[in-house]
């Protein structure tokens, strides 16, 4: 009898066949397939624009491209890597995620979550188009420093502002579902220290998201009045202050670079224990310090305007808070590292991924530590030292997560594993890519080649030369991860309800692939 | 021909370019040397951590793997060792804001100087006025700094000159030994005056002043870019500093003074103070 209502349900909930199963969806893994996708497009695209870069500084002179489509590039890239690659990717993740890491059936606000998504589309079309628009697209670098990206901006900027408006609200509204849904949708018995570290990291991401996207459309708002409404927010002509833009943009701005990170914490924190079969070490010092660092986060901003000539006393204040923020973060790299210590470890490519993480995160780390140093900032500011240190905690840092999220969980996901040789293949030539890229920009920066720069000096020739093959080495070889991806939707070996020996929580309870529906009725927690 | 010009500067690179410095210059001022000085401190400081923690995680990668037969520990907390590691990295933090800071306060004390000079950024160039230099109508001596590098050896039609856009019609003059004062701002976006041999980077925001100041010892010539994204022209607008021992400042000053008072029509008698 039962069994009859059941399949009953079943068919009045399956999803619809055809394209409009995605336009109308409120399906969690459908809607967190849709964002990992449309996260991967952009990471090519974004990609695209760096090779572009990479092109053009191969080599000392101009040979690609003129002055300003250069800074055009620089800019798209990475409002694109950021907006459209790395946050996204980690949304999508939540969404499929967190609903079967804590026993839900689906997301608490499953409409809002289908609106969340299909504004991102939209977001970075508007966007991407501004680049055919006349006087061309976004110049002003990703952090759009007013007036250059008010007075003396291209007429698109206003499409900037709307694309970023639209990016903003669907970052809230996607924030708000994940803290409607951990607050509410937690299977029995899991209070909130027994919940898994990737939902951990993405409450706290969510509170973040919530707190400064406003900010950020506060900036831009400021801006389009500027621009369009004869206000002076950030003209000095008109009584107004530019570096009023700066204290705005980043008191968002840092807590972003957090968001872009938090979460691959939380990657990282399933992916070794699984992969040493050993328990997190410190669960609950991980979940203090993941929380040390989304406070620290906000009192930390000023760090990227030390050469603005902002007053000694606050100059200080935001060194050491800066220098703060080492610890907790050092908190976590020790403890993954006594995480593996004794552990019995073995090296599947997320455990790859997940320990390149750990090393060259902390290569990050380090370069962020000196950043930090304000006389030494002196040196180091708007030069190839940030680019490589920005890199090094976003490429092996964000995105290696990203890749290792994908390899662990895609056997979930899609019923099959994926061919592990491919998937060492795509690690070892971006492990070699990825340093030969990035590595060389610190002494490029070190030796005083400015950033955002489209030709330099030959000083600067041969690193800058290096760089290039690395980029184009490490670009050509994500196409092995599309491969990947292809490879293991269509088939492959089947694919156990627990992937992985040392797989623990809630989701590997599930059949491989997960159910379109999962955990209808909640399951106990001990 | 551009196709030949090209081959042979490719060809010669090696040589030529060969510049593989992986360290930040040290600089020749106290201020730059100091900075410097920090810069390898906590550098070696997070050599020294890497070490260690990279050396206890490289051990586990070695010995606790499972093909070795290991077989994995069941601890999972300890409260001894969170403390621990969360108090000797705050006091080796500690330990480096105090040389940092005494850097900074140094820096940041511009009072007492023997010149002034204001520094005007523009797209795409830098203008210097140095202040109580009175032509005789009022108006410092002043100028403007441009680019100098020809446009054929951007374009790659022409072999590139070492100091290629490092190069200016006009550098900046100032004398070794006398603490001179920048007065930085800008008159369009936001552009950074940068001199890395001076450890000097302050950012030229219109609206505001900024400050900042060295005392070179040594005469000699000193290039830098500007180090803040300001448009089209960015990377085309280098700064170069001239410092020439004080009598030959002086003279410069005079000369210079001259030159442009003629120009603008201006009585010498009166410009020659």
């Amino acid at each position: 009898m039962s069994a009859v209502i059941d399949n009953h349900t079943h068919d009045h909930h399956g999803p619809k066949k055809g394209f409009m199963r995605w336009i109308l969806t409120t399906n969690h893994k459908d809607i967190g397939a849709m964002y990992l996708w449309f996260s991967f497009a952009m990471f090519f695209v974004g990609g695209a624009f760096a090779l572009v870069i990479r092109s053009e500084l191969f080599q000392p002179g101009l040979q690609m491209v003129e002055p300003e489509f250069f800074n055009q590039m620089t800019t798209m890239h990475g409002l694109i890597m950021v907006f459209g690659a790395v946050m996204p990717a980690f949304v999508g993740l939540a969404n499929w995620l967190i609903p079967v890491m804590i026993g839900a059936p689906d997301m608490a606000l499953p409409r809002l979550n289908n609106w969340s998504f299909w504004l991102l589309p939209f977001s970075f079309a508007i966007l991407l188009s501004s680049l055919f628009m006349e006087g061309g697209g976004a110049n002003y670098g990703w952090t759009f420093y007013a007036p250059l990206s008010t007075t003396y901006a291209p007429p698109s900027v206003t499409f900037f502002i709307f694309a970023m408006h639209l990016m903003g609200v669907s970052s809230i509204m996607g924030s708000i579902n994940i803290i409607a849904t951990i607050f509410n949708m937690r299977a029995p018995g899991m209070t909130l220290m027994k919940m898994p570290m990737f939902v951990w990291s993405w409450l706290i991401t969510s509170y973040l998201l919530v707190a400064v996207i406003p900010v950020l459309a506060g900036v831009i708002t400021m801006m389009l009045m500027d621009i369009n409404f004869g206000t002076s927010f950030f003209d000095a002509a008109g009584g107004g202050d530019p570096v009023l833009f700066q204290h705005v943009f980043w008191f968002f701005g840092h807590p972003e670079v957090y968001i872009m990170i938090l979460p691959a914490f939380g990657i990282v924190s399933h992916i070794i224990p699984a992969f040493a079969r050993k328990t997190l070490f410190g669960y609950s010092s991980m979940v203090y310090a993941t929380s040390s660092i989304a406070f620290l986060s906000f009192i930390v901003w000023a760090h990227h305007m030390f050469t603005v000539g902002i007053p000694l006393v606050g100059e200080l204040f935001f060194m050491y808070a800066t220098m703060l923020i080492a610890v907790p973060t050092g908190v976590k790299v020790f403890n993954w590292v006594t995480t593996m210590f004794r552990g019995s470890m073995t090296f599947e490519t997320p455990m790859l991924f997940a320990i390149a993480f750990v090393v060259l995160f902390t290569i990050g780390g380090f370069s962020g530590l000196m950043l930090a140093v304000a006389p030494a900032d002196f040196q180091y500011h708007d030069t190839y030292f940030v680019v490589a240190h920005f890199h090094y905690v976003l490429v092996p840092g964000a995105i290696f997560a990203i890749f290792a999220a994908m390899y662990y969980w895609l056997p979930k996901m899609t019923g099959n594993m994926y061919p592990e040789w491919l998937g060492k293949l795509h690690f070892w030539l971006s492990f070699v890519g990825m340093n030969l890229t990035f590595f060389p920009m610190h002494f490029i920066g070190l030796a005083g080649m400015p950033r955002r720069i489209p030709d330099y000096n030959m000083q600067f020739a041969d690193f800058n030369m290096v760089a290039s093959v690395g980029a184009f080495a490490f670009g050509i070889t994500q196409l092995i991860f599309l491969a990947v991806v292809v490879i293991t939707i269509r088939g492959g070996k089947k694919a156990e309800a627990k992937s992985w020996e040392g797989a623990d929580g809630l989701e590997w309870s599930l059949p491989s692939p997960a159910p379109y529906h999962s955990f209808s009725t909640p399951p106990e927690v001990k | 021909m551009r196709f030949w010009i090209i081959l042979m500067s490719l060809l010669t690179t090696p040589a030529a370019w060969a510049a593989w410095d992986v360290n930040m210059r040290q600089g020749v001022t106290e201020i730059s040397q100091a900075v410097y000085g920090l810069h390898m401190t906590i550098f070696w400081v997070c050599v020294a951590i890497g070490v260690v923690v990279f050396g206890v995680m490289f051990y586990s990668i070695y010995h606790h793997r499972k093909s070795r037969g290991a077989v994995s520990d069941t601890f999972h907390e300890s409260t001894k060792l969170e403390i621990i590691w969360t108090g000797i990295p705050f006091l080796i933090l500690v330990a480096m804001c105090v040389p940092a800071t005494k850097v900074l306060i140094q820096m940041y004390d511009a009072s007492d100087s023997d010149i002034d000079i204001k520094v005007v950024g523009y797209q795409w160039k830098w203008s210097y006025e140095y202040l109580g230099q009175d032509l005789g109508n009022g108006d410092n001596l002043a100028y403007f700094s441009n680019l100098s590098t020809p446009r054929a050896e951007v374009y790659n039609e022409a072999p590139k000159n070492p100091n290629y856009l490092l190069e200016v019609d006009e550098p900046l003059v100032i004398p070794a030994n006398k603490k001179v004062r920048f007065l930085i701002t800008a008159n369009d976006v936001i552009h950074a005056f940068w001199v890395p041999d001076f450890a000097v980077k302050k950012d030229a925001i219109p609206g505001f002043v900024n400050e900042a100041w060295t005392i070179v010892p040594e005469p000699g010539i000193y290039r830098g870019q500007c180090a803040e994204l300001c448009g089209e022209a960015h990377g085309y607008m280098p700064i170069v500093v001239k410092v020439v021992p004080e009598d030959e400042y002086v003279a410069w000053v005079d000369n210079k003074k001259q030159q442009i008072a003629q120009a603008r029509g201006i009585t010498p008698s009166v410009a020659h103070r």
